[in-house]
């Protein structure tokens, strides 16, 4: 997969390095604002009221 | 992530590739497999780092534009219409401080219960007291993430003080047991300051703590529930409080009651 990826970006290696780092960050920043803030009120371990 | 580099630096040198076997094909399918197990792990990782410190930065800021638009609403002359200061599910409606927890501990609460509240900060238990109230004022807050609110609430000791700031007033509560001795069990009224029940213990945010939700209220109460084990949502930890005295100006007193002052 990862190897993939790293064949098919276009460029010399330090612009596939620069496309990578870039990739990587934009999976982190949709996994923590858009990914995790929708699953998490579905997941049991944050209840905190009496009902 | 694992970043580029690794295994696959070959790939690029090499010249017109071999004709696959049957080998290649399944090496390929064992790394494509590891490849996704360790991305997996990463990203639960990264739930975790999340969970922790992104939740904590959000309701953070969340927590600072709440207290703003509450100064500036406060700070309105009192609207005539006690209708327009009726408090609608999401408000923000007070500042809840907890001494014992910090100097500066200051949550913005607001009335609600879901996570949608909750994520914000401490949430009221609609239809349970308001604060000065005959009755108890019900308060959840997270334990972890979000701000961690109630964090420490554990750490709560008999006597301890629990400040309600309203629009125009200070509510000064106390932790039930025996400031004498520390004993949160000892309560005169047999009502202990602390316990730990399981989540479906209702009675705890009773109009008197303990006894049936009809039973008529038998003084002015206040109750701060979060989960229990720190981690977990198997148990609650439950802070019960009296008020102490009545309450006061904050014209007369703008810096806060003597209460906030005692450590």
């Amino acid at each position: 997969m990862y190897a993939w990826i790293w064949r098919h970006l276009p460029g010399g290696t330090a612009l596939k390095a620069l496309q990578a780092f870039l990739l990587v960050a934009a999976v982190c920043a949709l996994l923590l604002f858009v990914v995790f803030p929708w699953v998490e009120p579905r997941l049991p371990f944050n209840d905190v009221t009496v009902d | 992530m694992t970043g580029p580099g690794g295994d696959d630096d070959s790939y690029g040198r090499l010249g017109p590739p071999a004709p696959r076997t049957a080998g290649d094909r399944v090496r390929t399918v064992v790394r494509g497999l590891g490849e996704v197990l360790i991305t997996g792990g990463l990203v639960l990782l990264l739930f975790v780092v999340y969970e922790l410190y992104v939740t904590d930065y959000l309701t953070g800021r969340k927590q600072e534009e709440l207290t703003q638009e509450l100064r500036e609403e406060w700070s309105r002359p009192a609207t005539a219409d006690p209708q327009l200061r009726q408090v609608e599910l999401g408000d923000a409606f007070g500042v809840l401080r907890i001494p014992r927890l910090g100097e500066d501990y200051a949550r913005v609460i607001l009335e609600g219960t879901s996570e949608t509240q909750l994520s914000q900060g401490p949430g009221h238990y609609v239809g349970t007291a308001m604060p000065g109230e005959q009755g108890n004022v019900a308060l959840a807050g997270h334990r972890v993430g979000k701000g961690s609110p109630f964090l420490d609430l554990d750490a709560m000791r008999p006597g301890d003080p629990v400040v309600v700031e309203t629009a125009d007033q200070w509510f000064v509560y106390r932790v039930l047991g025996d400031p004498a001795t520390g004993d949160l069990d000892a309560d005169p009224s047999g009502i202990a300051g602390m316990e730990i029940v399981r989540p479906t213990d209702t009675d705890v945010i009773s109009p008197t703590p303990d006894q049936a939700a009809s039973a008529a209220p038998t003084g002015a109460y206040l109750t701060l529930t979060t989960c229990h084990p720190r981690f977990s949502a198997r148990q609650r930890l439950i802070i019960h409080a009296r008020l102490d005295g009545g309450p006061l100006s904050k014209a007369d007193l703008p810096d806060g009651p003597p209460a906030l002052y005692e450590g």
